[in-house]
């Protein structure tokens, strides 16, 4: 059962490790504009389909073939 | 009607049919070619009409050629990359987000570009060497995203966000999730072989979590109620510091001396909860900003101009920090004057009234005197500097004693109120029990003491007032009222006085309302008159044309406008003159019924026709507001403009309602101060500069806002104009928010008593504690989240009836 003690020590490393990283993502202001990256995002996908339409047509062309 | 493909507005005057669409103005059709050309017009299918049409901007920003001031912009420079952050109040949706993101396609100097949506920001990486900041500034403005600069950028503060709840939240929120884990185990059993072989081990792990709970996340409160006490005054945080500190040294002496498991998850449970209060109660706008003062609103640079060695003037742009006594300055058309002046040349026609207000461009003749702040309307001028822009009339205002003082803390909230009580109460049943058990059972005596304090910590209490005040914050946020702060609310709920500011407060700033005296015009006068007015770009022409039936539009034979007077003008031998009485011919008899009133004579082929008269429209619902805030409350109407509306104002406000005019910013302030040392507690709802002063020392200040984007100056509060009608039930909606935080009050002392019969009778056990302080928590948060979207709702429908 002393295995409990190694298994509580890495939990707690795990743990430390996420909350770390927690603190060093609001330092780096990851969350002082939730809302632009979330319209930014949805533009890249815009943007592909401007550019290389053909791709991302054929892409889909090859999903529905090889569902049927 | 035809609606602009780029920016949505009518097409009212012309159409321009470009590209088979339809554009509004010039500035438009050429944004859209920009974007056309460089295969940007995504930017249209992502948003319908997202366009700004561009304003003109010729010689407008020849000052981001003084490098000093460039470098005061910029963010980052080391000679080949520069970056600069702009605030762009035209920011509105996803299409301005894309556009200003791919600058780089429009100039290939830009590197990067990254817009704060929320913040209505723009960060752009350029390269200096191919490009430079007026560049720059130039293209932004002539697709429309003109950027805001103002003197607050020239003394660049650094961004400091404080993030220390968020860290201190996120520690307790941790250590309480472990140390729940940790304790699980021993709230079902007592003894069994593993768990008494890992106790110590497991008590200790606790304790090390709780360590930065009491010393990091906690911290505040110790510090807080030992300012309390150093001022004598018992608040909430007092009782919460004993709580807490009980908690920590009760639970360690458990476990050193194996006593029991303590109380540390109840401890970071508690401050977690607390904390969590506090970070609800905040909520920003992040695009408003209810600091601002006068730096926001003027110029960074202005021409000046001076005498080079060879003897000829020559323009030079300086920052306006460096204007001196006796400099010469231009001020172009639409520039605000930042310095008081003597008008050396040029026809000055000038709006004070976001500073003065007073409603009506004022004309100057040379000697004049010309104060900071006003914006100049017609052509341009040649000033002499009076005073530096520190020492002006207006800024001066910035140097009473109001402005350094912080308003926060300086009113005593309902909290600390209760908490005055609830601490001498628990205090004094800490020790009358301990006293009891002393002499029944010594042994018990130092667990009920702790005991008592530990389950009478008042975290439901602190918990009351923040989640019912953030909740009303958000509801009003709603509903269109932007709060600095929740405590703002509890003092709305106090307010018994309520001055309003007349000029852009209880008018609106947009229409006119103009009616016409005298004898009819016939239809070829009238064709005249609008063909006049067309050509005239005078403030009062504009708004007259636009009330016209615009037909017929002639070119004229002759037209003439002298400023600050009038037009004359002829076509097909009649001849039309537009302007001041005396202008228009008749200036021995000196009009008193005209003066103080805004007006615009016509006379046709020399015989005197009538007069158009502006009156100020006053925003709707004026009168109901009176008289909804009258029936408790005292009414004031504090104006900066003459009394040439007193009579109109009379009418329309119920009787008894005090009107002073001719008021300057300071007797304003001087005015709420005299209210409140008579013991009253004011509102003041204001709009422009002028008040304030007023809305810093008053109790509560609001701004009435028609556009959030604009200027406004410091206060608690910005109000959409648009609700303007919706003030008092605002004000009633605060009152009944407070009333919440009282009944919750009753309910966590209702918890409180259940608790203290445990303590007192020595059977308080760890995971009594543990299960009746985060109950009591919680259900503080669900009654007073409910209660306030309950009253949220009426409100919301009370409205919808009457509108």
């Amino acid at each position: 059962m002393n295995i409990i003690y190694m298994l509580l020590a890495i939990s707690v490393f795990v743990a430390i490790v996420f909350f770390v990283l927690f603190i060093v993502s609001v330092r780096k202001g990851q969350y002082d504009d939730t809302y632009t990256p979330s319209v930014r995002m949805l533009f890249e996908d815009e943007l592909v389909k401007e550019g290389g339409s053909i791709k991302s047509e054929t892409s889909k062309e090859k999903i529905t073939n090889s569902k049927k | 009607m035809v609606n602009c493909f780029h920016c949505g507005d009518a097409c009212l005057d012309v159409e321009i049919k470009h590209d088979e669409k339809s554009f509004c103005c010039h500035g438009c059709k050429t944004v859209y070619d920009i974007l056309h050309d460089n295969d940007l017009s995504y930017y249209y299918d992502l948003e319908k009409n997202p366009g700004i049409s561009p304003k003109e901007i010729a010689g407008k920003y020849d000052f981001l050629d003084n490098e000093t001031i460039v470098e005061k912009l910029l963010e980052f420079n080391d000679g080949t990359t520069q970056i600069v952050s702009f605030l762009i109040p035209s920011i509105h949706c996803s299409s301005c987000i894309w556009i200003l993101e791919n600058l780089n396609k429009l100039n290939p100097s830009v590197k990067s570009s990254q817009v704060n949506f929320p913040e209505k920001t723009v960060r752009i990486t350029f390269s200096a060497e191919e490009n430079s900041l007026k560049n720059l500034v130039i293209l932004l403005s002539r697709i429309g995203y003109e950027p805001y600069i103002s003197l607050d950028d020239s003394d660049k503060k650094e961004k400091n966000i404080n993030r220390s709840l968020i860290y201190k939240l996120g520690i307790a929120g941790f250590a309480f999730g472990n140390i729940m884990f940790l304790s699980f185990p021993e709230y079902f059993e007592h003894s069994e072989f593993w768990l008494d072989q890992f106790k110590p081990f497991f008590r200790w792990l606790m304790f090390a979590f709780s360590l930065p709970v009491v010393f990091y996340s906690g911290s505040g409160y110790f510090v807080s109620a030992y300012k309390g006490l150093r001022s004598k005054i018992l608040n909430i945080d007092v009782p919460i510091a004993l709580g807490i500190a009980v908690l920590f040294i009760r639970s360690t002496i458990d476990i050193v001396f194996n006593l029991g498991t303590g109380f540390f998850d109840s401890l970071s449970g508690l401050v977690f909860f607390l904390l969590l209060g506090k970070f609800f109660q905040q909520k920003t706008y992040s695009y408003l900003s209810f600091e601002r003062d006068y730096k926001s609103y003027f110029p960074i640079a202005v021409t000046r101009l001076f005498k080079n060695s060879e003897g000829k003037t020559v323009e030079e742009q300086a920052e306006v920090y460096t204007v001196k006594k006796g400099d010469r300055l231009l001020i172009r058309n639409n520039e605000i004057i930042p310095v008081d002046a003597i008008l050396i040349k040029g026809n000055a026609l000038i709006d004070y009234s976001f500073v003065t207000g007073e409603a009506e461009p004022i004309s100057k003749q040379s000697g004049d005197k010309l104060f900071a702040g006003g914006k100049q309307q017609a052509g341009i001028l040649e000033v002499e500097v009076l005073k530096p822009v520190a020492q002006s009339y207006l800024t001066q205002l910035w140097s009473n004693d109001v402005f350094s003082k912080d308003k926060t803390g300086v009113f005593e909230n309902i909290t600390d109120n209760i908490s005055k009580r609830f601490t001498v109460v628990l205090l004094s049943i800490a020790f009358i029990s301990t006293i009891f058990w002393l002499m029944v059972d010594p042994s018990k005596a130092f667990n009920v003491f702790t005991s008592v304090l530990i389950v009478a910590c008042p975290c439901a209490i602190a918990l009351a007032a923040p989640f019912t005040l953030g909740n009303v914050l958000r509801i009003f946020g709603r509903e269109k009222l932007y709060l600095k702060e929740a405590s703002v609310i509890e003092q709305m709920a106090k307010l018994d006085t309520v001055v309003f500011d007349k000029t852009g407060t209880l008018t609106t700033n947009q229409k006119n309302l103009i009616t016409y005296e005298g004898v009819a015009l016939s239809a070829e006068e009238k064709q005249l008159l609008t063909s006049t007015l067309r050509a005239s770009s005078h403030p009062l022409s504009r708004s007259l044309y636009n009330i016209l039936d615009k037909n017929d539009i002639q070119t004229l034979d002759d037209f003439e406008e002298e400023v600050g007077k009038g037009i004359t003008a002829t076509f097909n031998h009649n001849s039309i003159k537009v302007g001041s009485y005396e202008f228009v011919g008749f200036s021995d008899e000196t009009n008193s019924e005209f003066k103080n009133r805004t007006t615009v004579h016509i006379s046709a082929n020399r015989v005197y026709k009538g007069c158009y008269i502006f009156n100020s429209e006053y925003r709707k619902g004026v009168a109901q507001i009176f008289k909804q805030l009258g029936t408790d409350k005292e009414v004031i109407v504090l104006s900066g403009d003459n009394e040439g509306e007193r009579e109109r104002l009379e009418a329309l406000l119920p009787k008894g309602t005090k009107l002073h005019f001719n008021q300057k910013p300071d007797d304003k302030l001087n005015f709420i101060k005299n209210l409140q040392q008579n013991g009253k507690q004011v509102l003041m709802i204001g709009d422009g500069l002028n008040d304030a002063g007023a809305l810093k020392q008053s109790n509560v200040g609001f701004v009435v806002s028609e556009n959030t984007n604009v200027f406004s100056p410091a206060c608690d509060g910005i109000l959409d104009a648009s609700q303007f009608k919706k003030i008092g039930d605002y004000l009633n909606f605060s009152k009944k928010g407070v009333q919440i935080i009282k009944w919750a009050f009753l309910l966590s002392l209702f918890y409180n008593l259940v608790g203290l019969s445990f303590a007192v009778t020595g059977h308080l056990k760890p995971v009594v504690a543990a299960i009746l302080m985060p109950l009591s928590s919680i259900s503080i948060v669900v009654f007073t989240t409910i209660a306030t979207q309950y009253i949220g709702k009426k409100l919301r429908m009370d409205i919808n009836k009457q509108s």
